[in-house]
């Protein structure tokens, strides 16, 4: 019994590896090798912050391209970057660094709390039911959408803030949080490493006795950083002002001109090495922000 | 044996607190804002200025479009202002505002018997008048939604109604104002039933209410004996969602509305009790939609009650009429009822057409319980009245897997909070359940 037992399972064996064998062969299929080493140094995270589905489509395409003009993975550093051009034989073109940044500085103790919101922690909920637990229809809800959806845990709300504190050093600039947000408080900024950043940290577009009102570091539309600018970066639409980034030489002169402190500066010393920004403010309160 | 709907509903506690309470008409507002959103649809646009001296019943605003309604004002007075203003969810919208000439003296009350020569001739009207009649009175659905009912009534080419049914269930806990209304004058809503089913081409009406008002089901019956043609009371087990569109029309025919589709598709037209109110008075008085009945509850409220309210009345004036918020602790404060109502989140915000009720939760009623794991009971399977799996696309609207859900059809979830009122776990299943139905109307758009 045992012995017809072996000898027709140990056929079927030699069957299935001959077969097996001869399917390997026939429906083999080459993958540039290059592919899987690309693969290999990238995050995995599949973000698509490149633009394409995944990593592995990035990969795919930068074997495909033969170059990297048109192609960048925000998850590496550059020295990586031009490591995957050395292996397809080409250079990557100077990269510019970009990072997320909020649009929002009010905490609890710049903005008036009118009601407690009890529902489920999420911004997306929050922000169709009602306008928030403050007077403010354009502000961080706090709710840590743009945390949970994060691929590289670059966000987070430590314990004692209620707004999300980007962490530079992780951040990639995939734009995740950004389209998470359902008051487009985030918004991603290229970093220029000898310049300093200032931005406008209010999307209030509401008139100016409401703005006032509703949060204490509101944009209310004065227009004194317009006038402040020497370098014609700053406009003012629909009651919020805007700083053109690439005028903006990063003086700083608005900053000190806003009568509200809606406009934030983050000095980055001209130090190349500066990589962990936002260790001094002008305003102090690191808003949004860059804390080290 | 009454009539109930197959699948799911609950049975929640139904604190009707107010429901012998007579209706009382609370003392007009110094201001009142009548908001340009009363409806679903395009808002109105008002017609007139600041300054301007209105008359009771006056337009103040005419319809955006087709799905729209007019506005009209409560009160003779003078308008303030055009102004936006916030809703009760704390989003801007445009109001007049109207300084009522006697602020402080409530309106009267309707007449309590039916002006029988005046319904006669309106019966003889043609159904395109009907249905022009309650355009102008700026009629929108009154039983939550807030559809306007000249739209209801123009029923599209090609499809037909053969039964209008009018919606007296009132399932909600807590509200007691169409109860209330059934009592007082159910003659002058069967009248507006029978006209509407006119304007619709109905030849068959009947009224469903639930066993828990035997008042208003006797004041209908009595009131059904006078009419001119058939009416039929429909008695319903007291169960949650019955008042709910789908959920009435199976009950009380038997039908199903497809999915996605409209009760017309099912030959029936529904509108609620008071909305039939409004169109009897529309057309045979000619009187615009300017008031309604509005139940201010709670169990913390000393002067609970109906109380007939003119649009546009602040939110915390009629709680004052209420007995006041309670001074201790915190206070939730709903537009509608517990189960399907609105945190309001300015309470100086006024009331709509659509507000049927003002409720007060307070103490341990506003307590949100931690939630815990799913135990995967299936009791919000059990529960859910549309047949879907709460549980299921509830976790995938958590996970933002928009594609996923809509598979598992969350697009025909009412939001009715069966799955949440049962579930042993306290799991915020409607709440998840809204994620993915927002990130799905967010991909529409695009």
């Amino acid at each position: 019994m045992i012995s017809s037992s072996i000898i027709v399972l140990g056929v079927i064996g030699i069957i299935a590896a001959v077969l097996l064998f001869w399917a390997a062969k026939k429906f083999r299929v080459d993958e540039d090798p290059r592919i899987l080493e690309i693969e290999d140094m990238l995050p995995g995270a599949n973000c698509g912050g490149c633009g394409l589905s995944g990593c592995h489509a990035f990969a795919v395409a930068c074997v495909k391209e033969g170059s990297l003009d048109n192609l960048n993975c925000v998850g590496v550093t550059s020295e990586d970057m031009v490591r995957i051009g050395s292996i397809i034989g080409a250079v990557p073109p100077p990269s510019v660094k970009r990072r997320a940044r909020m649009k929002c500085q009010a905490d609890c103790t710049l903005r008036d709390v009118h009601n407690h919101y009890a529902g489920t922690r999420s911004c997306l909920l929050a922000n169709n039911l009602y306008m928030g637990e403050t007077d403010c229809l354009y502000g961080c809800l706090g709710c840590g959408d743009c945390v949970r959806v994060c691929p590289f845990d670059a966000l987070s709300i430590p314990e004692g803030h209620v707004l999300p504190v980007v962490d530079p050093d992780r951040c990639t600039a995939c734009g995740r949080c950004v389209g998470a947000c359902p008051r487009n408080v985030i918004e991603i900024a290229e970093i220029h490493p000898d310049e300093n950043q200032v931005w406008v940290a209010c999307g209030n577009k509401d008139r100016a006795p409401l703005a006032m009102k509703e949060c204490s570091v509101a944009c209310i539309g004065c227009s004194k950083c317009v006038r402040t600018c020497k370098h014609e970066a700053v406009t003012v639409n629909s009651f919020l002002a805007h700083i053109d980034s690439t005028k903006c030489v990063g003086c700083g002169e608005c900053v000190e001109a806003c009568p509200r402190k809606s406009i934030v500066i983050v000095k980055m010393a001209g130090d190349p090495k500066a990589t962990t920004l936002g260790t001094e403010t002008e305003t102090g309160t690191a808003p949004g922000s860059y804390n080290s | 044996m009454f009539k109930t709907f197959r699948r799911g509903g609950v049975h929640p506690n139904p604190e009707k607190l107010t429901r012998d309470s007579e209706i009382v008409s609370v003392p007009v507002a110094g201001v009142l804002y009548l908001s340009m959103n009363q409806s679903i649809g395009a808002p109105a646009k008002p017609c007139v200025k600041a300054g301007d001296v209105v008359e009771a019943g006056q337009k103040i605003a005419e319809a955006g479009g087709f799905v729209s309604a007019n506005v009209h004002s409560p009160v003779a007075g003078t308008v303030r202002k055009v102004e936006t203003i916030r809703n009760a969810a704390g989003f801007w919208v445009e109001a007049v505002s109207i300084e009522p000439s006697e602020p402080g003296v409530p309106l009267p009350l309707p007449d309590k018997t039916l002006d029988n020569a005046l319904f006669a001739d309106a019966m003889k009207l043609e159904p395109k008048e009907i249905t022009a009649r309650v355009r102008e009175a700026g009629i929108v659905g009154l039983g939550g939604a807030a559809f306007p009912t000249s739209v209801k009534l123009s029923i599209p080419e090609g499809k037909s109604a053969d039964t209008f049914l009018l919606n007296g269930a009132e399932c909600e806990p807590y509200l007691t104002c169409d109860d209330a209304l059934m009592r007082r004058w159910a003659p002058q809503i069967l009248a507006g039933a029978l006209l509407m089913a006119r304007a619709v081409g109905a030849t068959r009406v009947l009224v469903g209410v639930e066993a828990n008002k035997p008042e208003a089901i006797a004041a209908l019956e009595k009131a059904a004996r006078t009419m001119p043609s058939p009416v039929g009371v429909v008695r319903l087990k007291t169960k949650y969602p019955q008042g709910s569109e789908k959920q009435l029309i199976e009950a009380m025919t038997g039908r199903i509305v497809p999915a996605g589709g409209l009760p017309v598709d099912a030959h029936v037209v529904v509108d609620n009790v008071a909305t039939a109110f409004a169109a009897y008075e529309a057309v045979c008085l000619g009187l615009p939609l300017t008031r309604r009945v509005v139940t201010v509850t709670g169990m913390e409220m000393k002067n609970r009650g109906n109380f007939l309210a003119p649009l546009g009345t602040p939110i915390e004036s009629l709680a004052e009429a209420g007995g006041g918020l309670p001074q201790e602790g915190p206070v939730k404060v709903l537009a509608g009822g517990p189960m399907m109502g609105q945190a309001v989140a300015v309470l100086s915000a006024p009331t709509v057409k659509a507000n049927g009720g003002v409720t007060v939760l307070a103490g341990m009623d506003i307590l949100r319980r931690v939630e815990k794991n799913c135990i995967r009971c299936a009791r919000c399977v059990d529960a859910c009245p549309m047949g879907l799996q709460p549980h299921l696309i509830a976790t995938l609207g958590k996970l933002r897997l928009a594609p996923e859900a809509k598979d598992e059809g969350i697009m025909n979830c009412l939001e009715c909070g069966c799955c949440s009122y049962v579930c042993p776990s306290w799991r915020h299943l409607v709440d998840y359940i809204r994620i993915g139905k927002t990130l799905i109307r967010k991909e529409l758009k695009r």
